[in-house]
């Protein structure tokens, strides 16, 4: 292992430490000194595509992208000058210029509103560089989970980027360059018809909205605030956390959770996009009782508690204790099996419980 | 698993077996991508082509439920080629020596017989598991969906015990849970031999424990799978209570499943839905899902998080715990007096050894993996680092044995099932969220293309699929992801309801169905018509 003890720069003129490896753009996040950047994703490599996180440094005759300057030891590096702020503001407006507009709906990704956030810090004349355009769109791609609005596209190949370090995908890629860039599949195709595996980590590292979350865009007219409550995906074992979003009563979709200890900003598809089943009609919305004449009918929670209470009092009554039978579930949180196991133990005193791990 | 998630990304032998990771766990195959992105090789054992077959190195496409016979014959080149871990085995193992000498006698070219891999490629692979740094198993159901499920698992462990490979970062048996929460349904006791936190019901002094803790005897013998209550249904087993499982569905041999829930005198379900099973209840209670339930949940890596409440639930559905504790007290049971979940998650804390050191406001943030024996603890991300709980590794003595039911003249077909990406189980969630089916809008037979054609069946056409317990029809894919010989399908469409063919035997020691395999025999049919 290297020493990385007493390895410090100056930011700023303050002297402060780092870590071997890390980048100038690194150390000054961790001292809060909120350098733009459109290009940047924490979890990817340093790319350096949009030049926004330009800083000075002693001795340097242009200023560097602190992404992908590693830092050294003694160096001087200035974050923020007025000079600094003037080249920022340039290649914002630039960068800008590519886009027919910059009000991107929240519900449109986790990243969505960055450069709409740095056109306001700057206050970025988004007209000034007016004229030529990279990127086609895909209105003909019928997929039903993300929107292809690569007119919004900046070519930051934070979407190519991340389907290939974090996803391992490989299914987008990046053809021509310059004004005819265009992010796309092999052979132009559809994302269905590519080793795309929907899992969304394109429109959620997106920052202009130009890759969109489609489900979560149903609810863009509701009028409601979004509010984002953590919890964890109810599909497979390995336990996602996740930011559920919702419009007053409704969940409206689903962000991944990028500080969620298991999959740290990753999710797949089920997790990403299936979750209509929470507001689906056929949800039980009342306790079901059989009647004389054999049909489930509803029946309210007095009724219903009372009839299972003694259905299931009547078997033990006849047949003892070992007659009842409790299945608990994989799928319900540990406070459900754990009442279903303490109702066969201490309620009737036997070990008549499993879960559905056999089968 | 015996490690964390972020493990996943240090070993440099990955060896997975009897896991499609890339479909049912695709978060956890992103780390393994990186892994392999960094240099690490990989060994994929699988009947099928999934996706993980893409990334491997080395592919042993193993004939289904042949997968200790593969391990006996790695762990045999392991011991020829000198590639054992002495003094792991000397410190930290337990009948080692009779372990060597009980493998001799599996030489690949035996191996090779019974799998149908090629000799060469299972010394290939033995030799790079047993050269790792850092090797790290993965596996899942087609690991232990077999009758001899406990074997396997055994089998690997014995190849983790001779390389040393447990214990350290990178390493590990991993088997990767595939319910957001069955570990957990584990770990507070929902199983009929242990008490909440693997305490065994038979150890008098748990028996002291939870008669004290809850007022009560308790019965000193384990009670029975629900394999068996299921077989005894209508006989000793007269009433039910089944939360939130789809029975009909997703256990094996459906015919014998239908009768058992028909035989019952009384059944109680609670559900999101009115599933399958639930049609058969006398009473279903409408519980809360998703974004509806403040609770806790634990995941394959044992890290314990909780659930937050976004939405009111439906009408008037419950939580599950508030649903169970006022049952509870209808029928005059003492000690289900909660308010909230959190009182719930705090008892279980207070009896459980593994969750000892937790309560509801520490796993607000989810950084606790068990065991985290008291308060202060900073928990366990990695299991068997110093020592194993029992003190020692135990090598077991495994010797192959064929699956319940083989192919013959009359069912030469093998049938194995499991999930696909776009769906979960029985699809009582992903099929009734919008844009699933685009992905996957009907379930298909996976067939080899030379097998198409030689049972005179067509792409797309229809076929007949039989075993011993029923017959489905189901519509044909023709694609190389099959071997000859082998046909897939996932169990998740109602329309094919393959668990009417499945349910040929039992992992003699757990109970687990052997869904992996089933012999089956495909005949060309004509398309159903309307419903």
């Amino acid at each position: 292992m290297s020493d990385n003890s007493g390895l410090t720069l100056f930011l700023d003129g303050e002297e402060v430490g780092f870590t071997r490896g890390e980048s100038i753009f690194q150390v000054s996040e961790r001292h809060q000194k909120d350098i733009p950047t459109l290009c940047y994703d924490e979890r990817l490599e340093a790319f350096g595509a949009c030049r926004l996180c330009i800083v000075e440094l002693e001795g340097a005759r242009y200023p560097v992208a602190s992404c992908t300057t590693k830092a050294e030891p003694g160096m001087r590096v200035t974050s923020k000058s007025g000079r600094l702020e003037m080249h920022r503001r340039v290649l914002l407006e630039m960068v800008v210029s590519e886009n027919r507009e910059v009000d991107v709906n929240e519900l449109a990704g986790y990243a969505s509103q960055e450069m709409t956030t740095l056109v306001d810090r700057y206050d970025a004349r988004t007209g000034r560089f007016a004229g030529g355009k990279s990127g086609t769109s895909r209105a003909d791609d019928p997929n039903p989970f993300i929107l292809r609005d690569y007119e919004q596209c900046i070519s930051c190949y934070r979407c190519v980027r991340v389907c290939a370090e974090q996803e391992g995908d490989y299914a987008i890629s990046v053809m021509n360059r310059g004004f005819d860039t265009q992010i796309t599949t092999e052979f132009g195709g559809l994302l269905v018809d590519s080793a795309c595996t929907f899992c969304g980590q394109c429109i959620q590292t997106c920052p202009t909205g130009a890759l969109a979350d489609i489900k979560a865009l149903r609810a863009k007219d509701v009028e409601e605030p979004v509010e984002k409550t953590r919890s964890i995906c109810p599909y497979c074992g390995v336990g996602c956390a996740v930011d559920i979003m919702t419009k007053g009563d409704r969940i409206v979709g689903i962000q991944p959770a990028m500080d969620g200890p298991a999959n740290e900003g990753a999710l797949c598809v089920k997790g990403q996009f299936a979750f209509d089943f929470v507001h689906h009609p056929d949800r039980l919305k009342t306790p079901f009782v059989r009647n004389d004449h054999g049909q489930l009918v509803p029946a309210s929670w007095d009724e219903a508690l009372d009839k299972a209470a003694a259905g299931l009092l009547a078997a033990v009554n006849e047949h003892g204790r070992h007659s009842l039978y409790a299945v608990a579930s994989g799928r319900a949180p540990n406070e459900a099996g754990f009442l279903m196991q303490k109702l066969v133990r201490a309620g009737l005193g036997t070990s008549y419980i499993d879960n559905c791990s056999r089968a | 698993m015996s490690n964390p998630l972020k493990d996943m990304e240090k070993p440099d032998v990955i060896f997975c077996i009897g896991t499609n990771m890339t479909e049912c766990h695709p978060v956890a195959a992103t780390r393994l991508k990186k892994a392999i992105a960094n240099g690490a090789k990989m060994i994929v054992a699988d009947p099928r082509e999934i996706g993980l077959t893409k990334l491997a190195d080395i592919n042993l496409q193993l004939r289904v439920g042949s997968d200790s016979a593969l391990l006996l014959g790695m762990a045999h080149v392991i011991h020829r080629e000198g590639l054992v871990d002495e003094g792991f085995m000397l410190d930290r193992t337990t009948e080692a020596e009779a372990f060597l000498k009980h493998i001799e006698e599996f030489t690949p070219e035996w191996a090779s017989e019974v799998t149908g891999i090629a000799p060469e490629l299972i010394e290939e692979a033995a030799l790079l598991y047993g050269r790792a740094e850092r090797g790290a198993i993965y596996y899942t159901l087609g690991i232990t969906e077999h009758i001899c499920g406990v074997d396997n698992v055994q089998g690997l462990c014995n190849l983790a015990l001779m390389t040393g490979n447990i214990g350290r970062e990178g390493t590990g048996i991993n088997p990767m849970r595939g319910q957001n929460n069955i570990q957990g349904a584990g770990d507070v006791g929902a199983i009929p031999n242990n008490y909440p936190g693997f305490q065994a019901v038979t150890d008098p002094a748990n028996q002291a424990k939870f008669s004290k803790a809850w007022g009560r005897e308790i019965d000193h013998e384990n009670g029975i799978t629900k394999v068996r209550a299921l077989e005894q249904a209508g006989e000793q087993i007269r009433a039910m209570f089944i939360d939130g499982e789809n029975t009909v569905v997703t256990d094996p041999d459906r015919e014998h499943c239908e009768r058992a829930l028909e035989s019952l005198d009384f059944l109680v379900v609670c559900d999101l839905f009115m599933t399958e099973t639930a049609e058969f209840a006398d009473v279903v209670f409408p519980a809360t899902g998703f974004g509806e339930t403040d609770g806790t949940q634990t995941n394959t890596e044992r890290r314990v998080q909780r659930l937050r409440k976004a939405v009111p639930p439906p009408g008037e559905a419950k939580p599950d715990w508030w649903i169970i504790s006022r049952l509870a007290q209808r029928m005059n049971f003492k000690g289900f007096e909660y308010s909230g979940a959190d009182e719930v998650f705090n008892e279980l804390c207070s009896l459980s050894g593994t969750y000892a050191g937790l309560n509801w406001d520490r796993v607000e943030f989810g950084e606790y993996q068990w065991p985290v024996p008291e308060e202060g603890h900073p928990g366990t991300p990695r299991l068997h680092e110093d020592r194993f709980i029992n003190g020692r590794g135990i090598f077991k003595l495994i010797r192959y044995r064929d699956p319940a039911e083989t192919i013959d003249d009359d069912y030469p077909v093998w049938l194995t099932t499991g999930r696909r990406l776009a769906h979960y189980h029985s699809r009582t969630q992903t099929g009734r969220s919008e844009g699933l089916d685009y992905l996957r809008p009907h379930e298909t037979l996976e067939v080899h293309p030379d097998d198409v054609a030689a049972w005179g069946a067509s792409d797309g056409g229809w076929v007949n699929m039989s075993s011993r317990r029923g017959s489905v029809r189901i519509r044909i894919e023709s694609t190389t992801r099959s071997p000859r010989g082998t046909v897939f399908s996932s169990f998740s469409f109602n329309d094919v309801p393959v668990n009417v063919l499945t349910g040929s035997g039992y992992d003699p020691v757990t109970d687990t169905a052997e869904l992996k395999v089933c012999p089956v025999r495909i005949e060309p049919a004509i398309e159903p018509t309307g419903d």
